[in-house]
């Protein structure tokens, strides 16, 4: 592969297919992921059943799910270049934007493929029938963006420190607060079969969330990664 | 040095007044005397949050670590006003509605902005080296900043199927307020800033001779 000299989007791009590939070797964040959210929505079911008629349960349950098992593994993508040494062979290829945007991307993947799984088995387990699929497709959606966005740039700062698992949460948890909230109204309102126009609200403050937290750690990345 | 004692006066000229007085709500008795020092306390708490951001900014733009300690100390400061506001807040709720915490918004934010400052603290303790203690916590600083307008527009939405909030009863007192309250509850305003201003000036004003020690 020769290294040329290349825009910064291929170079994210490049970030991107390095990661990815690192990872179908391993498959270590991949399976933190998959099984800590199975294992959850395990316990989520033993616990509630076929009580579907509490819309509201239903949808926080689903992104407390959601929540813990990227707190388990979305961390993973900068803590494996800290601890494999390689973080200063990235920067002198990579510029810290290429990289920011490569490890968002693949988080984004990670996280889209974990719901795939996920929630199949979510509908199914918990007996929920959602009646507005569009709505709550949108919700999920923009939902895991405006997610895998902050907790790129927390996993960023956390490399950095000591305690990396449990300062993780500590510090996602009131970053993502306003997200969780409107998702959690988001999928409520989509199991209760709410249309489209009466969710744009929800949909309206999730985008929002996603571009001022996207761009913000976007420009903060560079003060994190740079020493 | 003038301004000092002119804060000392301030707030004892307060203090006498809120407890002289007859209590500004009638129908709440003597515990709507709690406003008077509840408001201020909860507005410095959300100041000190400001200043601490601001100072993030500049450390950022400007690299001086004096501006690191400066976010830090007023952040100490904002998480002391915080918990003074939750104390007095809980109060208020017993003796007003009956319990001591409903999860009402503007209780939820005051919760969510301890949260924050318990993180910053969390993160500030978790790594060693000074120079990237400082640009770190400076990040996350202006990141939960940039959360803070969210909460302000989803937080009473959600909520707002539940009770009336605080906000109806301050409502009545701040813009009901005959003139002599409202002057004693301007100048508990302006002394808790000014106290706020004052401890943040002394922390900077002993890390600056720590470090002449440190120096020698």
């Amino acid at each position: 592969m020769e290294i040329k000299s290349s825009s910064w989007i291929s170079k994210a791009f490049w970030v991107f297919q390095k990661d990815i590939k690192s990872e179908l070797r391993t498959r270590y964040a991949f399976n933190a992921l998959v099984m800590f959210a199975i294992v959850t929505l395990t316990a989520v079911s033993f616990a509630v059943g076929q009580f579907s008629s509490r819309p509201k349960l239903i949808s926080s349950l689903f992104w407390i799910v959601i929540f813990f098992s990227s707190m388990s593994g979305l961390a993973q993508v900068f803590i494996k270049e800290e601890e494999s040494r390689t973080v200063n062979l990235l920067k002198l290829v990579a510029s810290n934007e290429s990289i920011f945007l490569g490890k968002l991307f693949f988080n984004l993947v990670l996280l889209f493929l974990l719901e795939i799984i996920i929630i199949p088995l979510f509908l199914i387990l918990l007996g929920v029938g959602v009646k507005s699929f569009g709505l709550f497709v949108s919700v999920v959606i923009l939902g895991t963006i405006g997610l895998v966005c902050s907790t790129t740039i927390i996993a960023a700062i956390v490399a950095k420190a000591r305690v990396k698992g449990a300062l993780f949460a500590v510090l996602s948890f009131p970053i993502l607060l306003p997200l969780l909230v409107t998702a959690i109204h988001g999928t409520n309102l989509a199991i209760e079969g709410s249309k489209f126009s009466q969710g744009w609200s929800e949909l309206k403050v999730l985008i929002s969330y996603c571009v001022v937290i996207g761009v913000g750690s976007f420009l903060l990345f560079d003060f994190v990664w740079r020493e | 040095m003038i301004w000092k004692i002119f804060t000392g006066f301030l707030l004892s000229a307060v203090i006498v007044a809120v407890f002289l007085m007859p209590p500004p709500q009638k129908a709440l008795g003597d515990v709507s005397r709690i406003f008077f020092f509840h408001v201020p306390v909860a507005w410095v708490a959300v100041l000190a949050f400001f200043v601490s951001m601001v100072n993030s900014i500049l450390f950022l733009s400007r690299g001086d670590m004096l501006f690191d300690i400066q976010a830090a100390s007023a952040a100490r400061l904002g998480f002391l006003f915080c918990i003074l506001a939750l104390i007095t807040g809980t109060i208020f709720a017993k003796n007003t509605w009956g319990s001591f915490w409903n999860w009402d918004p503007r209780e939820t934010s005051l919760f969510i902005l301890i949260l924050i400052y318990g993180a910053y603290f969390a993160l500030r303790s978790a790594v060693e080296i000074g120079e990237r203690k400082a640009s770190l916590s400076a990040v996350y600083s202006i990141l939960a900043f940039l959360t803070v307008p969210f909460l302000v527009f989803v937080v009473p939405r959600v909520y707002q199927s539940l009770h009336p909030t605080e906000s109806v009863i301050d409502s009545e007192l701040r813009f009901q307020l005959p003139l002599p309250y409202f002057l004693i509850f301007l100048c508990s305003i302006l002394g808790f800033t000014l106290i706020f201003i004052w401890m943040h000036k002394m922390e900077i004003f002993l890390y600056t001779i720590d470090k002449q020690i440190k120096k020698e």
